[in-house]
């Protein structure tokens, strides 16, 4: 690991001010993924601003009737609330779904969103990533590609965004807010805040620098029936090769979003319309514009099949 | 360097460290309490878990740093060898190791997933969110997940977490 300085931060504004001063300072809240990276040298920052000690850990209601999560609320804490089991399960699940119970006990709300691919080209030092190093190349494409992106991909990388939690909180149009190095405020909504690799993988989000995620919000429930569904290579603790979330109203209605396919969780509004007329319905729209791989060409009809599975099960 | 000051076990310890030093490697070359192991370093394998304020976590993805004020127990501040914890017990009880390298995490881990189903906490495995938790052995499976056992003991493990948890079948 690269030796660093590190601060406590005092204050979200002073946190952000102090994350612009230097391209080359990160925030440290849980650390579980930050930490493996900078120990394979992957991430190396010369400075750390701990965040932990920031006021923003709970869970409230919003005047709206949704829920605003804290930046630091911890993935155990948020699974386990009542309100999220009770009126977002689909989220609870998600949670659940992801990492081992000693991860998710450190693990934050906002580290799980910004967390970075395991793409294993990303972590293998000694190969070419556009992501790691920009301009290197990709060792993933015409690599051993089984657990890659099948669409929004482009020539500079094929990852996927290994979060189980962000794609409940697309399927639930979640909100991201944040405050940034001048103090100003504003709200993201979830959809616009991870980008597609484009020519430019290393930039995964619509955060500016030093910009600091404060809170997730999340609409009033929506109720229905709630499912995540992980499609994984063990039983627990493992990335997922396709994940469903899905809310199904009574009358076929509702939306669903996608994980282990693209460089963001995967939802097209248009393809949720299609939810009254069945799963291939709406993966035909979800994936009209896919590129798979030989390898992973597979992602295909199991994400169909996956959906399927969880739209007979919503149905009862 | 940074200092900082944490309880271990009971005992306070003020330290003078690198910045870099993670809890794991706090505990192990400056406290020279060598029982919580070294195995993925990277989160993956569970041997380095301990107990901080209540909770397990790996402690080679934390900063030691990262700790002030906080509580932390090792598996030396579970038992000892003539006043073993009763889930150290159940361990030799029920042969729930062979080459015992994991073990300490594996215990440090069961400790606090007893605590965890007591405190309502679902799992991936929780059939129903909102109904009374019941410990069964899928349950405690799936709550081990993130400690890795090699040598495969993992069904004597479970007897062994089950016994103290007096599970429900």
């Amino acid at each position: 690991m690269k030796s660093f300085s590190y601060e406590r931060a005092t204050s979200p504004a002073a946190a952000a001010a102090a994350g612009a001063r230097d391209a080359n300072t990160r925030f440290i809240a849980g650390g579980t993924n930050l930490l493996d990276l900078m120990k394979l040298e992957i991430e190396t920052p010369t400075h750390l601003v701990d965040v932990n000690g920031l006021a923003l850990d709970r869970i409230e209601e919003t005047p709206e009737g949704g829920l605003r999560i804290g930046a630091l609320v911890r993935n155990t804490d948020l699974a386990a609330d009542a309100r999220v089991r009770r009126d977002y399960g689909v989220l609870s699940r998600a949670l659940l779904a992801g990492a081992s119970g000693q991860l998710r006990n450190k693990a934050t709300t906002a580290g799980n969103i910004l967390q970075r691919t395991r793409c294993p080209y990303f972590y293998d030092t000694n190969l070419p990533c556009n992501k790691r190093k920009p301009g290197s190349g990709c060792a993933a494409i015409g690599g051993f590609s089984r657990q890659h992106a099948v669409i929004g991909a482009s020539e500079a990388c094929i990852a996927t965004h290994p979060s189980d939690m962000a794609v409940a909180m697309r399927a639930l149009d979640a909100t991201v807010e944040t405050v940034r190095p001048d103090g100003a405020t504003r709200s993201i909504p979830i959809a616009e805040l991870h980008r597609l690799p484009g020519d430019s993988p290393e930039i995964e989000t619509t955060l500016a620098s030093g910009e600091l995620i404060t809170a997730v919000t999340l609409p009033k429930p929506v109720g229905g029936t709630q499912a995540y569904r992980k499609v994984r290579d063990r039983a627990s603790y493992a990335f997922a090769l396709v994940s469903v979330a899905a809310i199904v109203q009574r009358d076929g209605t509702g939306s669903v979003a996608l994980g282990g396919v693209a460089h963001k969780p995967w939802r097209v509004e248009a393809a949720d319309a299609e939810l009254p007329r069945g799963a291939k319905a709406v993966t035909a729209r979800l994936f009209a514009d896919a590129k798979p791989t030989k390898d992973n060409a597979f992602k295909l009809p199991l994400a169909e099949r996956t959906l399927a599975a969880v739209l007979r099960e919503a149905r009862g | 360097m940074a200092k900082v000051s944490f309880d271990v076990n009971g005992e306070t310890h003020q330290l003078e460290l690198d910045t870099r030093t993670t809890l794991l490697d706090a505990l192990r070359e400056h406290l020279h309490l060598t029982g919580t192991k070294k195995g993925s370093d990277h989160g993956q394998c569970g041997a380095c878990t301990v107990i901080v304020d209540g909770r397990r976590i790996n402690s080679c993805l934390t900063l030691a740093v990262m700790h002030e004020g906080d509580e932390i127990t090792t598996i030396e501040g579970l038992g000892t060898p003539d006043g073993m914890h009763p889930m150290q017990a159940a361990f030799v009880k029920h042969d729930g190791y062979q080459c015992g390298y994991c073990t300490p995490g594996q215990i440090c881990s069961a400790v606090a997933v007893v605590d965890e189903v007591r405190a309502g906490i679902p799992s991936h495995v929780t059939a129903d969110l909102t109904a009374p938790l019941r410990l069964t052995n899928a349950e405690l499976r799936e709550r081990m997940s993130g400690n890795i056992c090699r040598c495969g003991a993992y069904s004597n493990i479970a007897d062994a977490i089950g016994e103290v948890a007096g599970r429900s079948a």
